[in-house]
């Protein structure tokens, strides 16, 4: 007979989607930083990371005015002599996605997403979440950022969690889904890969997983980030169906973002170096990378309060 | 029994912390008789760059302390200085000077801190002002510290100099990112040690060993500098200049080819903190 414990349901998934040898992944993911990207190279990465960056603001003081500016530095980050590409998306709260749409115009390469699903805990009824994801499809989101239900994962009810996914697809219609497995709940490397496979499962090719809300104390890490592309890689082998990757949270040097697309370019290979296939969820990276770039253009380090959003003026 | 001996790395003291340069480089220093002495960590420009990111950090808070707090961490220092003063005067002579003058140079160092601690709580009086105007306004200049102070020290006075300009810097609230003198860097490691014992935050002041040449242009371009005191030689002062102006920071340079008298009560003042110190003025309504 079947165990029916949470943990047995989870040791079973364990056997079939494989686990983690933590140790490896600590030990590879630390040699990432050696690499050395310099000069043209570097540049190339700095402008490539810009045109992953998913321009983020979720906070409870939102306006429609700061909302209105974070699109304003999404369609044109810096001086247009340094050729900082736009970025992928701004990303804001369901009752903002309006004002991103009325600030950007329905004519733009800039996507529009929104964490809905009562971003970030997801605690509240399903019916309620999936009104308020048709709700920003409606408002003019291209892209849905969703959490999973962290409680269904970790008591092994996972039917209830993917079923809730599954409705949260077709509740999208045409936009881009985005999964938050929210790896600090999750604990263990097993587990983020576990939920990994359960999502992708569910998912359309194209849709993300992503690591964090960014509300918790630990976001995307190194480690994590690549448990994550290690699963999209062993589903892409198995399944053929292609998965993107959003980390999110924490990235706020260039220096970092660097070192998490030489995780990509390792693991997943040059076909996920695009902003389709990976984006970095972050609110201070820009600027960091803009100011790198101005760095690299003229040889002078930049101090931050000459780019935006760095308020600090000492 | 013959016991091994214990040699002591010199590290650099760089945000609170004692650290060896980025690029793992030494440079060798020998004691005056020509024999080893240590090797010295040979800073880079990133380690400039890291310094500079450190003393922003540390910025904020040093400012808002009180004058009266910033005094008396200035005068910690010069306790914390004052109780090793034999083993920092054994720094100083592995330069050549004599004991006498090696314990008249870390006495003079101890006294000019004791001297700046004093102004921390003062320089406002006599800097700052109530201007008369011709309309029922105030009109009132006070001053500001200008943020992070890049300073280069000479080869002469390898402590006393490098106190006589980090001092000045730091008492108004400015943080510093210092260059020692590459020929006699081991005062500046051995000061480094007093800072992590003498309240001073973290970041304050961080101190660097390594080759002008190697550094000067980065001291001079970069953009969060936002002023430069130094001793340097004239194609210095060029460079210095230039990189100045590229970025918009005030320079107080001085002639590395004029005689400097480092123990002179001229060489501590109310002008040197004056140098880094910006002034704003603001007009208010009288009786509003």
């Amino acid at each position: 007979m079947l165990a029916r414990s949470p943990q047995a349901a989870l040791q079973r998934l364990f056997d079939e989607v494989g686990s983690v040898d933590q140790i490896g992944v600590d030990e590879r993911v630390a040699k990432y930083g050696t690499r050395s990207i310099k000069k043209a190279s570097k540049i190339q990465g700095l402008k490539l990371a810009a045109s992953m960056v998913d321009l983020t603001t979720l906070e409870g003081k939102d306006t429609p005015g700061k909302v209105a500016s974070l699109c304003q530095k999404a369609l044109a980050p810096h001086d247009p002599e340094l050729g900082v590409p736009q970025v992928a998306a701004v990303c804001v709260y369901p009752a903002m996605v309006k004002h991103a749409r009325r600030a950007l115009g329905r004519d733009t390469a800039v996507r529009i997403a929104s964490v809905a699903t009562a971003f970030p805990s997801g605690q509240v009824p399903l019916k309620t979440r999936l009104a308020e994801v048709k709700a920003a499809v409606a408002d003019g989101a291209d892209e849905i950022d969703m959490v999973i239900n962290r409680g269904a994962f970790l008591a092994g009810e996972f039917s209830e969690m993917q079923d809730e996914i599954a409705a949260v697809v077709q509740a999208c219609g045409d936009a881009t889904l985005k999964v938050i497995l929210e790896v600090s709940e999750l604990e263990t490397y097993d587990n983020i890969r576990a939920a990994s496979f359960l999502a992708m499962r569910v998912i359309r090719p194209g849709d993300f997983i992503k690591t964090s809300t960014g509300k918790t104390s630990l976001n995307a890490t190194l480690g994590n980030n690549q448990v994550m592309l290690e699963a999209i890689r062993d589903f892409y082998l198995a399944t053929g169906v292609a998965i993107a990757m959003k980390p999110a949270g924490g990235i706020r040097t260039a220096k970092q973002a660097l070192t998490f697309l030489v995780a990509v370019k390792e693991t997943l290979g040059d076909a996920w170096l695009n902003n389709r296939r990976y984006r970095f969820g972050a609110s201070s990276l820009l600027n960091d990378l803009v100011r790198q770039l101005e760095k690299e253009k003229t040889g002078a380090y930049q101090a931050p309060y000459y780019f935006s959003e760095a308020a600090e003026s000492y | 029994m013959a016991r091994l001996p214990i040699t002591k790395t010199p590290k650099v003291y760089v945000g609170g912390a004692f650290i060896r340069s980025e690029s793992a480089r030494v440079f060798p220093i020998t004691g005056f008789a020509g024999e080893f002495f240590a090797n010295i960590p040979q800073c880079t420009r990133k380690d400039l760059r890291n310094a500079v990111e450190a003393a922003a950090k540390a910025g904020p808070g040093w400012a808002k302390r009180t004058a009266y707090n910033r005094g008396q961490i200035l005068y910690r220092l010069g306790e914390m200085i004052e109780a090793r003063a034999g083993e920092m005067a054994d720094a100083i002579m592995l330069g050549g000077a004599t004991p006498a003058a090696a314990a008249r140079e870390v006495a003079a160092t101890v006294d000019r801190l004791i001297y700046y601690a004093g102004w921390t709580d003062k320089y406002e009086q006599v800097l700052g002002n109530v201007n008369p105007v011709a309309a029922p306004y105030f009109n009132f200049t006070v001053t500001e510290p200008m943020g992070i102070i890049g300073v280069i020290a000479p080869d002469e006075a390898p402590l006393l100099a490098l106190i006589s300009l980090i001092a000045p810097a730091i008492t108004s609230g400015n943080t510093v990112v210092a260059l020692a003198s590459s020929t006699q860097p081991y005062p500046a490691i051995l000061l480094g040690e007093m800072l992590a014992t003498s309240d001073l935050p973290g970041g304050v002041v961080n101190l660097l060993t390594g080759f002008r040449k190697e550094l000067i242009s980065t001291f001079a371009t970069h953009t969060h500098l936002r002023a430069i005191s130094a001793v340097v030689n004239a194609e210095e002062r060029k460079a210095l200049a230039l990189g100045a102006a590229d970025s918009v920071k005030r320079t107080h340079l001085r002639k590395a080819e004029d005689k400097h008298d480092w123990l002179a009560d001229s060489a501590q003042s109310l002008e040197a903190i004056r140098e880094t110190l910006e002034f704003k003025t603001t007009w208010h309504p009288v009786g509003a």
